[in-house]
């Protein structure tokens, strides 16, 4: 298990070095979408037009805060849960996504297509919202306001913590961890 | 006959739902803190000193400890010698609800179930809640909150087992429950679970069996010893904290039956899991 800071965008280089287990310090810009903003945008790619951010590279945070109190710049920040997002994370992926941040399990189309174009899932401790909200430092809502909580915000980060749950060689964490612990 | 004012229920309903969205109960504190010792994973230790830490900032800063802030639910048993003057129990509880998920910056999580849409400004902000009411004896009113978060509802399941099932169909069922979860539901959880009544009676109380304190134990011999058996066989799982392996997946099992007796209809026996996250939180006011 090893520790690593990395800034975005992503490169090949950056996801090829990470093992599933792995603890990776995030700096620089996520965006943040979740199952409505997803749906918006694999819309926009199947209908060639420009999407809000450029993906090359990008990590989206897989996220709905709850609303920022006076003075700060998000509210609680923890993840949700990802399958939700299974159905559009692949075509994402191919045209240049390289990180995902949520918890919980991903289907074989989402882990296929990590090890197919080097991109990683990262899990993010579930319900540590108030701690993960002291790693975004900026927050702004840059498409689909009217989705509320579910709009695409560009987020910047200092050291938000993850780990590695699907590598770009076909590991999973969840799968590896409980095989360790498991009593028959 | 007692005489409850309208706007004293939605001012205590408001505060209870920001201090209990923002503070983690004692128990599940002592719970959280007991399975750090206890677990033997050292990323799952990782990942429960994190929920540790993550409770005292949001204690520090009146910041809600997860993001979804839940769906309101209710348990209330109304007092058959009280009135409540200046509108209705309903209407308190519905507004003392906007109130405190608009005040208190929690998320409003209620959508159209087919559009998806936030409709926050038409139905209300984060409403309508979830109610359960009751008529009791006596002159008070109780009312027991939880925000019950979607991850952990998504794989709660309800079944109804042939009475040949017996206790061990129960608990293979309760095991399937958890084992199919896997870390969706940001284990270590508490597992509430029904057992007879009706097929939706039987949700209600795994619902209702999330708001005992852990630590207190069943009130029946037979079923504390269930409920102790099922935790140590699901903690075998090896699910750990948020999935990423250990040996502490569950906090605390508890059973709710049919009262009184243990009752259900001859045919059946129905079962329901209800699942809740770490961040369980839940509290009661008694006015």
């Amino acid at each position: 298990m090893a520790e690593y800071k990395l800034t975005t965008p992503l490169s090949d280089e950056d996801v090829s070095k990470l093992k599933a287990g792995d603890i990776v310090y995030l700096n620089g810009v996520l965006y943040t979408a979740r199952d409505a903003a997803h749906k918006r945008l694999v819309d926009l790619i199947l209908n060639g037009e420009e999407l809000p951010f450029d993906l090359k590279g990008a990590v989206i945070y897989y996220v709905g805060p709850t609303p920022p109190k006076p003075g700060e710049p998000i509210g609680s920040a923890g993840p949700t849960t990802s399958y939700r997002m299974d159905p559009y994370a692949p075509i994402l992926i191919e045209h240049g996504l390289k990180g995902m941040i949520g918890k919980g399990k991903r289907n074989q189309a989402v882990r296929d297509a990590c090890k197919k174009h080097k991109a990683v899932y990262f899990g993010a401790v579930g319900g540590a919202a108030a701690l993960i909200a002291k790693a975004i430092k900026k927050a702004e809502v840059i498409a689909y306001p009217e989705l509320g909580p579910e709009a695409v915000r560009r987020i910047e980060v200092e050291d938000f913590p993850v780990v590695v749950v699907n590598d770009i060689y076909g590991n999973d964490l969840y799968e590896e961890g409980r095989k360790l612990w498991e009593q028959k | 006959m007692r005489v409850v004012k309208y706007d004293d229920i939605v001012k205590s309903i408001r505060d209870m739902i920001i201090y209990s969205t923002t503070h983690l109960s004692p128990d599940m504190k002592k719970a959280l803190e007991e399975a750090y010792e206890k677990e033997k994973s050292e990323v799952s230790r990782a990942v429960l000193a994190q929920l540790l830490e993550n409770a005292v900032i949001a204690e520090k800063e009146w910041k809600p400890l997860c993001q979804d802030t839940g769906l309101a639910i209710y348990f209330v048993k109304v007092g058959e010698d009280v009135k409540v003057e200046g509108g209705t129990l309903k209407d308190a509880i519905y507004e003392g609800t906007e109130k405190g998920y608009k005040e208190g910056y929690l998320r409003a999580s209620t959508c159209d179930c087919f559009t998806r849409e936030n409709l926050k400004d038409k139905v209300g902000y984060n409403l309508p809640p979830v109610i359960y009411f009751d008529i009791v004896p006596g002159d008070k009113i109780e009312i027991e909150y939880a925000a019950k978060g979607g991850g952990s509802e998504n794989v709660s399941r309800a079944t109804v087992l042939a009475p040949a099932a017996g206790k061990e169909g129960i608990k293979e069922f309760v095991k399937k429950v958890v084992s199919d979860a896997g870390p969706n539901p940001c284990p270590p959880l508490v597992v509430g679970v029904g057992i007879g009544g009706s097929f939706d009676y039987a949700a209600v109380m795994s619902k209702h069996a999330l708001f005992r304190n852990i630590g207190t134990p069943n009130p029946d011999p037979e079923l504390d010893q269930l409920e102790k058996e099922l935790k140590e066989e699901l903690n075998k799982l090896g699910i750990g904290a948020m999935g990423m392996g250990g040996t502490e997946t569950v906090l605390a099992v508890h059973i709710e039956t049919f009262q009184p007796g243990r009752m259900c209809h001859i045919a059946s026996l129905p079962v329901a899991v209800n699942i809740q996250c770490h961040s369980s939180r839940h509290s009661h006011i008694t006015i």
